[in-house]
């Protein structure tokens, strides 16, 4: 913690407002939310679908589909802002500072083209090299992700390699450029378990060696917890927590988290029942006042469902519950 | 890919025996052809001779089995409207049709492929928006309609393009060809842009929704997210996954243009099979009727097999396939 | 609340049942979308003014034009009113009979939507029931019929339409052909155009042919044939509609061109295409409004149809917003 804090933070997210209008009044898919990430760091943003996760990893790297746009906020990497960037300014930038990594890899990859075409395409977008050169480059990607014989694979197409090794090569497709900032959209939500492990250990070792920054938007907290540093919880739109992994998963500070956190099933600990969430998240057409989770909360009470609640510190993380506010207070 | 090509042939060659096997029922169960062939007083020996003569006393099997051999020498006999053989016939007839198909087909791949990219890459835009409605009108205003207010305008009140027939033609061999002559690509603009309106909008329309489709998948977001260049990923990505349908469906339109071909010839005069082939109806002339469905069964095959080969060219899920590639 | 709800359920009728249907409909995606949308609103509105005056035109015609009595030839040529020369009797002119062209439009308008709608009503039924057929029976009986719709996909509805139309031309004695001109033209019409219905209908079939309700209907001895159609049906509503919608204005078309080329309706019953195709023989010679009358009619008639039908086919496909 002292160390990054001397370092400048690669991207800050400073309270993201993302919109939808439809005909029946604008929606809300996320609410000010603000959070940054340090060089090298791997942030996990965990929250069940429609929490607003996906959007806010599209929104960074500035591929919102209309009719949804960025509302208020700022998001800047490296201390330059690039939410109100023109499309060509943020097209160089994605890719060549900020790659991505899709669920599904077998939809991620161009059927037509063979890999080696992709690879070297996209790197020849953001470098001056050569066709030759680029294509050498190709293969020694293709050969840190681990997979065997790249001087035979790199001319193969992508029906010609199974899930984990098409990952693998979205994976290599991402790092092409080396960017500073890698965005993993539930990136092994689609893969047999058993792979799973590997493609996480896999993005984490990478980003590690070469000092990229990480997201990682997942609905799994196990996947959060075998990779990421940090962990950020969403609920419909907000940020109800954020901190340390360790710290989030073993002293849960948030109602919700908690119940996340009861619903991992843990070895060792199998006379205890998992514990599970009544109801569903509320759709963004009726979120309630005050703190959205109040319909859903064990400890809620009076001022929960009259004010919205912000994130507040407590202990190693911060969490947006009103139960904290006396210690914030006193603390 | 060889044995893909071998059982595409064996299907094409059951399609031409299906179609053959009803034109020669047309022959032979539609009208009796011997009286097609001898006037009223003829009497019933010199009927029988002639039935004995034409083979129609054999069994059903080998009767089929002349008219197969027979048709594909070209010998379709003759047509009992012109009293001279069909085969002679056709030949007089099928270049006329092929290069106003061929220029018509042109013009709607050539103008209906980008329009189709253009509004589907822009699809809100005002411009599209103009062009979907064109299309729609397109679509709706009968191709007689769009010929006869051609020819109303550009031959009757403008006067500068001939209002029927072909202009002159210049003799290759046996084929006659508008090529070469500056009144013979006159004469081809009206039809040829009469014929090609309907198939240049659904190209247009097809290619637009193949395009929205394509720009929806993940490998195209993935596209964007590396940074590629819209350049890159509309034309290098999505423009080429659209082909496999496009190529589909163009060639199944380049069926349809030959029977459309049809309509464009009658109301243009146009000297071609399609007219042959409405005169035929008309005065029941079954051996034109029969030799004009087995072409046209031939070419649509040959453009199938064609469009198959294309695939290949273009998808290399199908190149592989076969040849068991590890997966 | 909740418990006046509870005896509204109690108490519902088949009308409330309706209404509630009714509600939820002009509340729905549909119809936002179509009182937003005022080039389909008049589409809409000049659809249904075809079909009233078409199904009304012996009635609100100026002049029966079937009535042989009523002609004279010394009206013939008469252009429309607002030219010089024209006769306030005839609004839009005259024919080379003398008939009203705007009346013969109507009844033209009659036979072209009478051949029209009962194409596409006999196409989607022969495409629903081969089509539910081919899926739920599957194996041979589904490789057979895709494969005959395969083929006939590939040949054009004109082509097979002329070739059905020869066949009963040289089987039929010319008087009988004439009387049943009629019936030929709307089974070959249908018959050319059943493939689109029966494709989407086994789509669907498929899908639910191995739901859970199908095997658990097979287990209480009900058909599940029965219970497919019942659950199939609603599901490719929207589609069939789509394919109606669009296939309607195709055989009005087809119609027209079968009669331009003089194998379709029979010249006593003319329909908008026959209209066409007479006028244009005196087009030439000056009187334009013989021709451009009945083709404009046909033109804005079909453009009307195929509006609503594409209209129809995003409003049903919300992807595509």
């Amino acid at each position: 913690m002292a160390i990054q804090s001397d370092t400048k933070p690669l991207l800050e997210v400073k309270n993201l407002r993302i919109e939808f209008p439809t005909r029946r009044g604008v929606l809300t898919a996320v609410d000010d939310i603000s959070f940054d990430i340090m060089p090298g760091e791997v942030l996990g943003v965990v929250g069940e679908s429609g929490a607003g996760k996906s959007l806010t990893g599209a929104a960074v790297i500035g591929l919102l589909e209309p009719p949804g746009r960025i509302a208020a906020g700022s998001i800047s990497l490296e201390g330059q802002r690039i939410d109100n960037l023109p499309y060509e300014k943020m097209r160089q930038i994605r890719g060549r500072k900020i790659g991505a990594i899709f669920q599904d890899p077998l939809t991620s990859l161009n059927p037509l083209y063979s890999i080696g075409r992709q690879l070297v395409e996209t790197i020849q977008t953001h470098t001056d090299m050569s066709e030759s050169q680029a294509r050498r480059r190709a293969v020694e990607l293709l050969a840190d992700v681990g997979i065997p014989a790249p001087e035979r694979r790199v001319d193969q197409y992508p029906h010609q390699f199974s899930g984990g090794m098409r990952q693998r090569v979205v994976i290599a497709l991402a790092l092409a450029v080396n960017p500073k900032l890698v965005i993993a959209d539930e990136p092994t939500t689609a893969l047999d378990v058993s792979i799973q492990a590997q493609i996480l250990d896999l993005i984490r070792k990478l980003c590690k060696e070469r000092n990229v920054g990480v997201i990682i938007i997942t609905h799994d907290m196990g996947v959060i917890a075998e990779t990421a540093d940090r962990v950020a919880v969403m609920y419909a739109g907000r940020i109800a927590e954020i901190g340390p992994v360790r710290d989030v998963i073993k002293h849960a500070k948030h109602p919700y988290t908690h119940g996340l956190m009861g619903s991992i099933p843990t070895i060792g600990h199998d006379t205890e029942k998992l514990t599970q969430i009544d109801g569903s998240m509320p759709r963004l057409t009726d979120i309630p006042r005050g703190c959205a989770f109040n319909p859903r909360c064990p400890k809620a009470f009076d001022k929960c469902f009259v004010d919205r609640p912000e994130l507040i510190q407590v202990e190693q993380t911060r969490a947006a519950c009103w139960l904290y506010e006396k210690e914030a207070v006193h603390g | 890919m060889f044995a893909f090509i071998i059982r595409r042939l064996l299907q094409s060659l059951i399609v031409m025996l299906a179609v053959a096997f009803i034109s020669f029922s047309l022959f032979n169960f539609v009208g009796d052809p011997v009286n097609n062939m001898v006037g009223q007083e003829a009497t019933a020996e010199q009927r029988e001779a002639l039935r004995v003569q034409l083979g129609l006393n054999d069994p059903f099997p080998i009767q089929f089995a002349r008219f197969i051999g027979n048709a594909v020498q070209g010998d379709f006999g003759v047509s009992y409207r012109l009293s001279r053989p069909v085969s002679d016939v056709i030949a007089t007839r099928l270049p006329a049709t092929l290069e106003l198909v061929f220029v018509a087909a042109v013009l709607a791949l050539v103008i209906g492929l980008p329009l189709g990219v253009y509004t589907g890459l822009h699809r809100h835009g005002f411009g599209s928006k103009v062009l979907l409605t064109l299309s729609l009108i397109g679509i709706s205003l009968p191709t007689f309609l769009i010929g006869i207010m051609l020819i109303l305008i550009f031959a009757v009140w403008l006067g500068w393009l001939p209002s029927f027939g072909r202009g002159d033609t210049v003799q290759i061999g046996w084929w006659s060809t508008n090529f070469l002559t500056v009144a013979g690509w006159k004469s081809i603009i009206m039809p040829a842009v009469t014929l090609c309106l309907f198939q240049l909008t659904l190209i247009m329309r097809l290619v637009r929704a193949e395009m929205m489709e394509v720009l929806r998948t993940d490998y195209i977001k993935f596209a964007r997210a590396r940074g590629l260049s819209n350049r890159a990923v509309h034309f290098g990505h999505a423009l080429k996954n659209t082909m496999v349908p496009v190529i589909t469906i163009t060639g199944l339109q380049i069926g349809s243009l030959i029977a459309f071909a049809i309509i464009t010839e009658t109301v243009f005069q146009w000297p071609g099979m399609g007219l042959l082939f409405l005169q035929a109806i008309q005065f029941a002339d079954i051996p034109v009727m029969a030799a004009y469905l087995c072409l046209v069964a031939f070419i649509f095959v040959v453009i199938n097999l064609m469009v198959d080969l294309l695939y290949y060219a273009v998808d290399p899920r199908l190149r592989v396939e076969r040849s068991g590639g590890g997966h | 609340m909740t418990d006046s709800t509870d005896d509204i359920i109690v108490t519902r009728s088949l009308w409330f049942r309706f209404a509630d249907g009714l509600r939820r409909f002009f509340d729905g995606d549909v119809f936002y979308s179509f009182r937003h949308s005022p080039v389909i609103m008049v589409a809409f509105a000049v659809t249904v003014l075809y079909f009233l005056l078409a199904f009304l035109a012996p009635w609100v015609a100026p002049h029966n034009t079937y009535d042989v009595m009523t002609l004279n030839l010394m009206d013939g040529f008469k252009p429309p009113v607002w030219e010089a020369g024209g006769d306030p009797r005839f609004l839009l002119g005259t024919d080379d009979q003398g008939r009203d062209v705007l009346s013969t439009i109507m009844f033209g308008a009659r036979v072209s939507l009478t051949v029209g709608f009962l194409s596409v009503l006999l196409a989607m039924v022969l495409g629903i029931v081969l089509g539910m057929v081919a899926g739920y029976v599957g194996g041979k009986t589904d490789a057979i019929i895709m494969r005959i719709a395969d083929v006939q996909l590939s040949f054009p509805a004109i082509l097979i339409v002329l070739l059905i139309d020869g066949f009963t031309r040289s089987v039929l004695p010319r008087g009988v052909h004439e009387q049943l001109a009629l019936v030929v033209l709307v089974l070959s019409i249908a018959f050319a155009n059943w493939v689109q219905f029966a494709r989407t209908v086994r789509g669907s079939c498929l899908v639910e042919k191995n739901k859970e309700y199908v095997q658990a209907a097979r287990v209480i001895g009900l058909h599940p044939a029965l219970i497919m159609l019942r659950h199939v049906l609603p599901n490719v509503m929207g589609p069939i509609l789509v394919i109606a919608t669009l296939g309607l204005a195709s055989a009005v078309l087809t119609e027209a061109t079968l009669s331009f080329l003089g194998v379709g309706v029979p010249p006593t019953e003319p329909s908008l295409g026959t209209l066409i195709n007479v006028g244009s023989d005196y087009l030439f010679s000056g009187s334009w409004w013989i021709t451009i009358f009945p083709g404009a009619a046909l033109a804005v008639l079909v453009l009307a149809v195929n509006l609503l039908g594409d209209w129809l086919r995003d409003a049903l496909n919300p992807k595509l917003r």
